[in-house]
């Protein structure tokens, strides 16, 4: 009789701690952070005209460390707040081996092209019509920004505004590295 | 595609049945051609049918039902209004028509989004658990019932508990309180 008591007196602290365990890790994790299945693995190539009627070609950087970021016009506030410091780390590293390239998906014509008018972006910049690109590079809002080094493979992916010590920082780093 | 296939095979049989003619066979040579005709036509078809036919929307619904929308909360991309939805519909489109299996497009997504991108778990690894925990948890449950039920049920044969017999003087008063409060 007494054995019993004791086994149940343990039974439902143990039956409760794994629950109590998993609500804690489970409400510690932000469902919308995602890790990338994609990073290290080689870039997905891509050929698209660019708003300027140039063809831009991942394939054809490859050698450069390249820094691609999604965008769209309705993403207020955050890629309103980093289209500057895309722009300022464009020109600083641009003559160091290292390439910008925007990609505006799911918006239209106009007002994309007034987006970059209003910022000044200077770096290639193209539309993604079908969304094709976006689903390569499991892209699942905007703003996100891939990091691909010198022999064209993801090393790093950054959801939400970057800023341009960050962009510098990982530039740096993979500009470092041989090809 | 489709209708090159289908204008080019009466050439070869055309030729076939003007040969047969010159051996004074027209009705058997005509009907052989016109076999041959239906034949080669039927095989083209279906070869491109599986190749790069028409797809059946239901076998993209399905697909996309078991993908999540990148956008959304909790909804598939086959329920989702959304525009980044319509996209994904349109490329597991594309991908049938380009003669990949429901599986092939579906495995095409989870390379680039990870497991996340299904609906459901798979069957198999660490989520195997999600599957099985909820039926094992049942049956332990169900058997903890029936142990307690039966620990808790009085034997057949064991003397009733004590106190269980009121004695007559409260029975007699539970009868006189009963009587005044009906009256």
């Amino acid at each position: 009789m007494s054995a019993r008591r004791t086994w149940l007196r343990w039974a439902v602290p143990l039956a409760v701690l794994p629950v109590l365990g998993l609500l804690a890790y489970g409400f510690r994790t932000d469902p919308r952070d995602i890790p990338s299945p994609l990073v290290g693995k080689p870039a997905a190539l891509f050929t698209l005209k660019a708003f300027d009627g140039s063809e831009v070609s991942l394939e054809s950087l490859r050698g450069q460390v390249v820094v691609l970021n999604f965008w769209a016009s309705w993403c207020y506030p955050a890629c309103y707040e980093e289209a500057p410091a895309l722009e300022r780390a464009w020109l600083r590293f641009k003559d160091r081996g290292a390439v910008f390239v925007g990609i505006n998906i799911q918006d239209k014509d106009e007002p994309a092209r007034r987006f970059l008018d209003q910022f000044n972006l200077r770096f290639a910049n193209a539309p993604d019509a079908g969304g094709r690109v976006a689903v390569d590079y499991g892209v699942y809002g905007v703003p996100e920004t891939y990091f691909i080094d010198r022999s064209g493979r993801i090393r790093l992916k950054h959801v939400g505004a970057v800023r341009e010590d960050f962009l510098a920082e990982q530039i740096e780093r993979l500009l470092a590295e041989a090809s | 595609m489709l209708a090159s296939a289908v204008g080019s095979p009466p050439l070869p049989s055309e030729r076939a049945g003007r040969s047969r003619r010159g051996r004074e066979l027209p009705w058997r040579a005509g009907m052989a051609a016109a076999a041959e005709v239906l034949l080669v036509a039927l095989a083209l078809l279906a070869s491109s049918a599986s190749a790069a036919g028409p797809v059946d929307e239901d076998t993209v619904t399905a697909v996309a039902a078991e993908l999540r929308c990148v956008v959304c909360q909790n909804l598939s991309v086959a329920d989702s209004p959304s525009e980044t939805a319509r996209q994904m519909r349109d490329i597991v489109r594309e991908r049938l028509a380009l003669g990949e299996t429901p599986e092939q497009v579906m495995a095409y997504f989870v390379d680039k989004y990870g497991t996340w991108i299904l609906l459901s778990p798979p069957r198999q690894g660490f989520t195997l658990l999600v599957w099985v925990a909820p039926f094992a948890v049942l049956l332990l449950g169900l058997g903890m019932v029936a142990v307690l039920v039966r620990r808790w049920s009085p034997r057949a044969g064991a003397p009733a508990a004590p106190g269980a017999a009121i004695d007559p003087g409260t029975q007699a008063r539970i009868r006189r309180e009963v009587a005044e409060t009906d009256r």
